[in-house]
């Protein structure tokens, strides 16, 4: 059996017919793992094999609705009884005692957690190059990084050690690694997946999203995993009768029904290779009938700022929590008080990152610094929000380059926070504003792929995953390309 | 000099069935410590705080009942500081700057002091989570080896209700508490008998002089002391010719002072920030008129239709709605007994006596008010003598036991049967010659000739009669 080509929809429809087949797809899985993930160091945790083929084998045999599906987790995302590190020392050792909602809807619905992924520390970052488990390499060229923070998550699929994977978006830690892999990223509207058990970075920016190898696989996970959460007072439900995935195949729906826009600015400082590749996409999307404007947003050149004010403000308040009291490292507290234990704690648990944002953060919810940066953050995103729910409404989606630039090698950006926080500059936007954003395979440059970006307002996820779903049918699907490994 | 004090009291909601922000019981006073947790109250990562809405109601009732004005969106927010009591290192809370606005503003309540009235301004009224409970083996954190910390009480809900400098004696700041305890009682929002239902920080100063914060007040007593203790100091200072440093400390229980918390190296900052797990929540004007339309009765309101209906005195009304359980038992007892009066004297002067001497929680109180009633006409028809009552009445009280049948089975009932008096009257007259002869020339000394009697019939004999039978046998 060959399994590089097995998306959500194939394994679900062969596990359903053949409950056996499911215990061949998994070995063969397997053994695809025991082959690749030493050279792209995907996982930080895998499950137990003959467990996971039991409890799949199971799972199908009762017919549910992911019939033992195996779904890689984000290392941020609870997982009852699975170690979940954040890719960080300072949880190095904690294992949650309660499911991520979004986790328990999967084993809910029958599938299987297949590993935890590895990360940017606590998601900080945009090529899984600051995890404390060692960078994760891309599929496509090992000697690059698989963009991030959701790195492994992305690298998984695109390696097909995965069918599909749950990561997580702050800023783009989702379509980034997704654009650098050739996979699919989806955001969904902020709130459409429960953020319970999500590890927080920056609250209100943060977002489950998943990586798969097409639209319609992604849409199969999202009728699962999405809905409100009584545990998350952010989570909403979604507002439609229909499913996503029945959505997507309406077959009612055509490319001349959608309207795109450019924003000049987001195609500003773009390498020249990308830039080729994607214009070349839109002008065949343009010709099968999509209406595609361009314009010019001045404003969004305030994006990129307003997004690390906030995440940092958030993050300094979030990791707090870190100090080696009731979960995670600890060392002997004797003969120190409690400052000098928390400092000795976060001084060794933390990397340079996560150091970096905290105390920029800190810095950023002082008094005195405030009004004058965390309040002014607030008040453009607010601004920012409110123009862009303008444009979409008069000119429709955004279509954008996911990243500016293909996969960067490993250590190239890495010193330069200046260098790493500008590759986010087309992504954060859909954090800021709280609406959905897809990236789709569009093609390769350099022999690397490329990502392009739709970005909406909040609630457009049905219509952006109709849209997606018919831009994969005319310049194909990223399922048929799979890197050369093994 | 004038004292100036204001106070900021953590009043804890004990009365309602789950914490602020996750669904762990609040009874955690008699719970083992740690049971009641959760990912939430542990602030374990990933977790999320969902708000408890019966705590906004209780908010919401306090608010009305202090005339405060509630502010139309409520925002939690979050204030950092690191310290092992407060699992995520920062307290959800609610702040008053920066687009931030306290739950309500304003409002005052009136204190009956020194025979008149005085209006204490509210400043403000918010809602936010107790941190968890830290407690040293050695109770002295310097002398113990090690401290332990209990999450039964992390995320239980606090209202912290902050007053203007409006104080001026400890005496006051105990009568507003008073009165403001009563209040939550009857707003059921907290049992304030209950261990740590309450903390005060008082803000004292000498008029002209800085101010300091002693924090970590526990219970009413303490609060009298702590304040006296700090005007003392802070006087003793000036009248040497020095200035009150303006600084933060603590109530020392145990020794009866108040100590200086360890100079801080640096200014808190505590980095408040909206909750952005916690969306605001409007809180319209439909909630409020339901609320207010579902209040119950308040103690000073019940206080003056005691004094009206019943005719007690302002003293009576006062100890019987200090309480609303004692309230009740007392409105419940009417029914089975019309003397509102008798049955006012009993509670304060017995009742209450015996339930102080088991705690004074009206948990100990297992007797109706229906046999508290029965017990009263018992005495009324002369069945009984007060003494016996007296001496019953814990039984009833306590054991829920029959007053008929205690009386029964004990022969307690009044002797008043004549013949059986003056048999008794004759012995007694018999053994005690001279004690008749002292009582035929000083009238005063018959009261012993009356005690030996009762003390044949073990108290059961009818006081009256025995009286009046000794006073004729003296005259013959």
């Amino acid at each position: 059996m060959r399994i590089e080509h097995i998306g959500v929809a194939e394994y679900i429809e062969n596990a359903r017919n053949d409950p056996e087949w499911v215990s061949e797809y998994y070995s063969v899985l397997f053994e695809r793992i025991g082959k690749v993930e030493p050279e792209i160091n995907s996982y930080i945790t895998l499950a137990d094999p003959e467990k996971a083929v039991k409890n799949a084998v199971e799972s199908a045999k009762r017919k549910t609705t992911l019939a033992g599906l195996p779904v890689a987790v984000k290392d941020n995302i609870s997982t009852k009884g699975m170690k979940t590190t954040c890719g960080s020392r300072i949880l190095s050792n904690y294992v949650p005692p309660y499911d991520a909602t979004a986790v328990r809807s999967i084993k809910e619905h029958g599938g299987v957690i297949l590993g935890k992924t590895n990360l940017d520390e606590f998601a900080m970052g945009s090529t899984t190059e600051t995890s404390f488990y060692g960078p994760t390499r891309n599929p496509w060229d090992l000697d690059r990084v698989p963009g991030g923070s959701s790195g492994g998550s992305a690298a998984a699929v695109a390696a097909r050690i995965a069918p599909v994977s749950l990561g997580s978006d702050t800023g783009g830690s989702v379509r980034n690694p997704a654009s650098f892999t050739g996979t699919v990223g989806f955001k969904p509207t902020y709130g459409v997946i429960s953020r319970y058990g999500l590890i927080a970075y920056a609250s209100s920016l943060d977002q489950i999203g998943i990586i798969g190898l097409s639209v319609e696989d992604i849409a199969l996970l999202l009728d699962i995993v999405s809905g409100e959460d009584p545990r998350d007072s952010t989570s909403i439900a979604y507002p439609s009768a229909k499913s996503f995935y029945s959505s997507i195949k309406d077959g009612d729906r055509y490319l001349g029904d959608f309207k795109a826009v450019l924003v000049s600015e987001m195609w500003r400082g773009v390498d020249p290779d990308v830039n080729t590749v994607l214009k070349a996409v839109i002008g065949k999307l343009e010709s099968n009938g999509l209406e595609v404007t361009e314009i010019s947003i001045p404003e969004i050149e305030y994006a990129l700022p307003t997004y690390y004010i906030i995440a940092m403000a958030e993050a300094s308040s979030n990791l707090a929590r870190y100090s080696g009291m009731l979960f995670g490292i600890s060392k002997d507290p004797s003969g120190v008080d409690w400052v000098k234990y928390y400092s000795r704690i976060r001084g060794i648990g933390f990397g340079r990152e996560v150091k970096r944002r905290i105390i920029l953060g800190s810095y950023i919810l002082s008094e005195g610094f405030f009004d004058q940066y965390y309040l002014k953050a607030l008040k453009i995103r607010r601004l920012l929000k409110q123009r862009l729910v303008k444009v979409y409404g008069d000119h429709g989606f955004i279509i954008s380059p996911t990243t500016p630039i293909t996969a960067p090698r490993l250590g190239e950006n890495i010193d330069d926070p200046l260098k790493l926080y500008a590759l986010d500059v087309e992504t954060v936007v859909a954090n800021l504003v709280g609406g959905p954003s897809i990236s789709v395979p569009a093609g390769f440059a350099g022999g690397l792929p490329v990502g392009l970006q739709i970005t909406g307002p909040p609630l457009s996820d049905l219509d952006m995953l109709a849209l997606a779903y018919r831009i994969e049918e005319i310049i194909g699907s990223g399922k048929t390309h799979a890197p050369p490994l093994g | 000099m004038r004292s100036i004090i204001g106070i900021e009291l953590h009043i804890q909601v004990n009365r309602v069935g789950s914490k602020l922000f996750c669904s762990c019981p609040t009874n955690y006073y008699s719970a083992e410590a740690n049971r009641n947790t959760c990912p939430v109250c542990l602030g374990l990562p990933g977790s999320l705080p969902v708000v408890n809405y019966s705590v906004i109601e209780k908010a919401t009732r306090l608010a009305l009942a202090l005339s405060s004005r509630i502010s139309g969106s409520l925002i939690f927010v979050r204030k950092h500081y690191f310290y092992p009591d407060l699992p995520k290192n920062y307290q959800i809370s609610q702040y008053d700057r920066a687009g931030m606005v306290p739950f309500a503003s304003g409002g005052y309540l009136d204190i009956g002091f020194g025979g008149s009235s005085k209006r204490i301004r509210i400043r403000r009224i918010n809602i936010e989570e107790d941190p968890a409970k830290i407690s040293y083996p050695e109770g002295d954190p310097l002398k113990s080896p090690y401290s332990l910390i209990d999450y039964n009480r992390s995320g239980m809900p606090l209202l912290e209700i902050v007053t203007e400098a409006d104080m001026e004696s400890s005496k006051e700041v105990r009568a507003f508490l008073e009165k403001i305890l009563t209040l939550v009682d009857y707003l059921d929002i907290c049992d304030p008998d209950l261990e740590g239902a309450f903390r005060v920080d008082a803000n004292i100063s000498i008029e002209g002089g800085e101010r300091v914060e002693v924090k970590n007040i526990g219970s009413l007593r303490d609060v009298e002391k702590a304040i006296n203790y700090e005007l003392t100091r802070q006087r003793n200072i000036i009248r040497a010719g020095g200035s009150v440093k303006r600084e933060t400390r603590h109530w020392d229980s145990a020794r009866g002072v108040t100590v200086t918390s360890r100079a801080k190296e640096y200014e808190e900052d505590y980095r408040y920030f909206p909750d952005p797990d916690l969306p605001p929540i409007e809180i319209t004007k439909e909630f409020i008129d339901n609320v207010s339309s579902n209040m119950p009765e308040l103690p000073w309101v019940r206080a003056e239709r005691f004094i009206e209906s019943y005719g007690l005195s302002r003293y009576e009304a006062n100890v019987l709605t200090s309480r609303r359980w004692l309230a009740d038992y007392f409105e419940n007892a009417l029914k089975y007994y019309g003397n509102p009066s008798k049955l006012a004297d009993l509670l304060i002067n017995d009742f209450l006596g015996i339930v102080n001497e088991h705690g004074g929680s009206p948990r100990v109180v297992k007797g109706s008010p229906d046999k508290v009633g029965k017990l009263l006409s018992f005495l009324d028809r002369g069945v009984i003598s007060i003494k016996i009552l007296k001496q019953i009445l814990p039984d009833v009280v306590l054991r829920d036991l029959d007053p008929e049948e205690i009386i029964r089975s004990r022969g307690l009932d009044v002797i008043s049967d004549r013949s059986v008096i003056e048999k008794l009257v004759d012995e007694v007259f018999r053994e005690n010659p001279k004690a008749v002869e002292d009582a035929k020339k000083n009238p005063k000394a018959i009261n012993f000739l009356i005690g030996k009697v009762m003390a044949k019939t073990r108290g059961k004999a009818h006081p009256a009669i025995v009286r009046e039978v000794v006073a004729r046998k003296l005259r013959e």
